[in-house]
C-alpha cells in the first residue's frame, strides 16, 4: 500500500510539473490583448511603442537572428542589432557589435582588465513621433501608419537614400539587391495578428517589450509608469518611442 | 569619457551616397556659376564680359543637361525617378528638385533660343534639305527677323537673365540646403551650408569659363580679350575669398563652441579628411590660387603671357578645389558614424557602376557637347579668322 502511494505520488508530481510547464508556456506565449483589426478606425486604437530593458539584455543575439529570418534581412544589413559597452575604471569606453551581434559576443573586445561596468544595448528603429526619415522622403514612400509605425512603401521608394542620411540612429539602409530603403517595421505583419515582433518573441530575458501606448492597462504603459527610462538623442527632437530602461549616458 | 577603438553602427559599413552625389553638386555648381557670369553681362551691362556671355550661357546648358545623369545612375530605382514630380512629398527639401530643375532648364533654354535666334535664321537661310527643316523646326516655324524683333529679343534675354540669377542661386543653394538641413549629420548640419554652396558654385562657374576660354584660345592660337579675362580673374579672386572664408568660419565656430560635435569632427579633419581637406582643399588648392590671383589682380605684369598663365593655373586649381570641397562635404559627412564613436571607409571602385571611370565620363560629356555646339555656332568667332 505504502509502495503504491509512493508511486502514485511520483506519478502525480510528474504530471503536475508537466502540466505547470505546458500551462506556463501557453500562459507566457499568450499575447497581451486580443487584437482585431478590420478597418481604418480599428488601427486608430493603437499606438505601438517599444521598451528595451538594457538591464536585462545578455547579448545572446537571438533577436538579431530572429529578425533576419523573419524579415529576410540581407547579410551585412540590420533591422536590429545589439551593442556591447565596456567601461574601464579610467572611464575609457569601448563599444562593439560584431556583425550586429548576430552570433552574440563570443570574444572579449576590451584588452583592459580594469573593466568596471559592462552592458548590452539592443537597437532598432525608434519609430519616432516626429520622424526625420518620413519628413525627408521626396516621394512620400516613407510614411507613418495610422497606428504610428514608421513604414516604407517599397513599391514606391526611388532608392535615393535621403532617409538613410536623415535617420540619426543608423536604423535605415538601402537594400542594394532591391534598390529600395528598408528598416524595422516592428514586424507589422505580426503585430496585427496579435503576434509579438520576432525580436520580442525570441528574447529569452524579456529585455524587449512592445505594446499599445493608447491602452492605459497595457503592460508597456504599466512598465513606463513604474520605471525610469531614457531616449536616444532626445536633443534632436525626433520624439522616439523606443524607451530605454537603464540607459547609460554613453549610449547614443 | 574617452572612446577607444572605432565603433560605427552596423549599417554604416555601407556608404549610401557615393561619388555620384559628389558629382551632382559639382556639375550644378558649374551650371549656376556659369549662368550668373552670363547674367552679369546681360543684366548689369558689364560690357567687358560680352566675349564670354554667350559661351557662359551655353556652358550652363551643357552642364545642366548632364546634371541628372549621376543622380539617375545612383538611384536604386531610376525607373521611378519621375515620382519626385508625380507624388512629391512637400515636407521634403528634395521634393522641390524636379520643379526647380525643370524651371531653370526652361529659363536657360529660352534665353539661349532668344540669344541665338538671329544666328539660327542666318543658318536656316544658308542651309538646304534636312538641315533647313531642322532649323525651321528649332525656330518654331517663324523665320522673320527685323530690328524690332531683335530689340524685343534682347529685352527678353535681359528679363530671363534677371529671373535666372535668383533661380540659379535657388538651384544651387537648395542643394546646399539638402545637406545643411540634415540634423543627424554633424558635418553637414549648418545653416551656412547653402550660402557656402552658392559661393563655391560661382567659383567653379568662373573657373570653368576661364579654363575653357584660355584653353580654346591657346589651341586656336588666338589672342584673348585681356579686359574680359582680367575682370573674370578678379571676380574669381573675390568670390574664392568669400567661399573659403565662409567655410573656414564655419569650422572655426564649431571648434570654438567646442560641443560634442567638435569632439568627433576634430578627429575627422585630423584623420580621414587630413589629405583631402586640410592639405588639398584648404592648403594647396585654396591658399596657393589665392596668392596667385592676388598677384594677378593687384600687380602690374609686364608680360600678359605670364599673367594669363598664372590665371589659367589658378582656375584649374580652383576647379579641383571645388571638386574636393564637394567630396569632403558629401563623403566626409558620411564617414562620421552617427554613434559619434568612429569613422567608416569609402573609396569608389575604378570600374564600378558608381566608380571613377564612370565619374570621369560623366564629367567629360558636357565638354564634348560644348565642342560640338562650337562647331555649329562658334563661341569666339570663326576659327580661321
Amino acid at each position: 500500500m505504502e509502495k503504491f502511494e509512493r508511486r502514485q505520488f511520483i506519478k502525480l508530481s510528474l504530471i503536475g510539473t508537466a502540466g505547470v510547464l505546458v500551462g506556463s508556456f501557453f500562459g507566457f506565449a499568450k499575447t497581451e490583448t486580443d487584437i482585431e483589426v478590420n478597418s481604418y478606425e480599428d488601427l486608430l486604437k493603437f499606438d505601438w511603442g517599444y521598451i528595451v530593458d538594457t538591464t536585462r539584455c545578455i547579448g545572446c543575439g537571438s533577436c538579431v537572428r530572429a529578425c533576419k529570418v523573419e524579415n529576410n534581412v540581407p547579410d551585412t544589413y540590420f533591422r536590429t542589432w545589439v551593442e556591447r559597452y565596456e567601461i574601464t575604471k579610467d572611464e575609457e569606453v569601448e563599444v562593439d557589435s560584431p556583425n550586429g551581434a548576430i552570433e552574440g559576443f563570443d570574444k572579449d573586445n576590451s584588452q583592459s582588465s580594469d573593466i568596471v561596468k559592462a552592458f548590452f544595448v539592443p537597437k532598432l528603429c525608434n519609430h519616432c513621433y516626429d520622424s526625420p526619415c518620413t519628413q525627408v522622403c521626396p516621394v512620400g514612400a516613407a510614411y507613418k501608419s495610422p497606428d504610428n509605425v514608421i513604414l516604407i512603401d517599397q513599391k514606391h521608394c526611388v532608392g535615393c537614400g535621403y532617409c538613410v542620411q536623415a535617420c540619426p540612429y543608423g536604423s535605415r539602409y538601402i537594400d542594394e539587391h532591391r534598390g529600395v530603403a528598408d528598416k524595422c517595421t516592428l514586424c507589422y505583419h505580426r503585430i496585427h495578428k496579435g503576434l509579438a515582433p520576432a525580436c520580442v518573441n525570441s528574447c529569452p530575458r524579456s529585455a524587449r517589450i512592445y505594446g499599445n501606448l493608447k491602452d492605459p492597462n497595457s503592460k508597456i504603459n504599466k512598465i513606463l509608469h513604474q520605471r525610469r527610462y531614457g531616449l536616444l538623442k532626445p536633443d534632436l527632437g525626433t520624439n522616439p518611442k523606443c524607451y530605454y530602461i537603464g540607459l547609460d549616458k554613453e549610449v547614443k | 569619457m574617452e572612446t577607444i577603438g572605432n565603433y560605427i553602427f552596423p549599417n554604416e559599413v555601407h556608404i549610401t551616397w557615393t561619388v555620384m552625389i559628389v558629382l551632382y553638386p559639382y556639375i550644378t555648381g558649374m551650371v549656376a556659376g556659369a549662368f550668373i557670369v552670363s547674367s552679369f553681362y546681360h543684366v548689369f551691362n558689364m560690357e567687358k564680359l560680352k566675349t564670354v556671355a554667350r559661351f557662359a550661357l551655353v556652358s550652363s546648358l551643357a552642364f545642366l543637361l548632364f546634371a541628372t545623369v549621376p543622380l539617375l545612375n545612383h538611384l536604386g530605382r531610376p525607373e521611378r525617378a519621375f515620382f519626385i514630380m508625380l507624388t512629391p512629398n512637400f515636407s521634403s527639401a528634395m521634393s522641390g528638385f524636379g520643379f526647380i530643375y525643370s524651371f531653370y532648364m526652361i529659363i536657360v533654354v529660352l534665353e539661349i533660343w532668344f540669344s541665338y535666334r538671329t544666328d539660327l535664321i542666318n543658318k536656316y537661310n544658308e542651309a538646304h534639305g534636312l538641315a533647313k527643316s531642322i532649323y525651321f523646326l528649332v525656330l518654331l516655324g517663324n523665320v522673320t527677323d527685323n530690328d524690332n524683333i531683335k530689340r524685343i529679343n534682347k529685352r527678353l534675354v535681359i528679363v530671363l537673365a534677371g529671373f535666372g540669377i535668383p533661380i540659379a542661386c535657388v538651384l544651387h543653394g537648395y542643394v546646399g540646403f539638402l545637406f545643411g538641413s540634415i540634423k543627424a549629420n554633424p558635418w553637414w548640419s549648418t545653416p551656412l551650408m547653402f550660402i557656402i554652396f552658392i559661393f563655391s558654385a560661382i567659383v567653379s562657374g568662373l573657373s570653368v569659363l576661364i579654363f575653357l576660354y584660355q584653353f580654346v584660345h591657346w589651341l586656336r592660337k588666338k589672342m584673348v580679350d585681356q579686359d574680359c579675362l582680367d575682370l573674370m580673374a578678379k571676380w574669381l579672386w573675390g568670390f574664392m575669398i568669400i567661399a573659403v572664408t565662409l567655410e573656414l568660419m564655419e569650422v572655426l565656430s564649431i571648434s570654438y563652441e567646442n560641443t560634442e560635435r567638435w569632439a568627433i569632427l576634430k578627429h575627422l579633419m585630423e584623420g580621414k579628411l587630413k589629405i583631402s581637406y586640410i592639405y588639398l582643399q584648404i592648403g594647396l588648392l585654396s591658399i596657393v590660387p589665392f596668392i596667385m590671383l592676388t598677384f594677378t589682380s593687384l600687380y602690374n605684369f609686364k608680360s600678359t603671357r605670364v599673367k594669363n598663365l598664372i590665371i589659367w593655373i589658378s582656375s584649374v586649381m580652383l576647379l579641383l578645389q571645388v571638386l574636393f570641397m564637394r567630396w569632403n562635404v558629401v563623403i566626409g559627412g558620411q564617414l562620421v558614424s552617427k554613434s559619434m564613436r568612429g569613422f567608416t571607409e569609402y573609396f569608389p571602385g575604378i570600374w564600378d557602376k558608381e566608380g571613377l571611370i564612370v565619374s570621369f565620363l560623366i564629367i567629360l560629356v558636357p565638354f564634348i557637347l560644348l565642342y560640338l555646339f562650337d562647331k555649329i555656332f562658334p563661341f569666339f568667332g570663326e576659327k580661321n579668322h
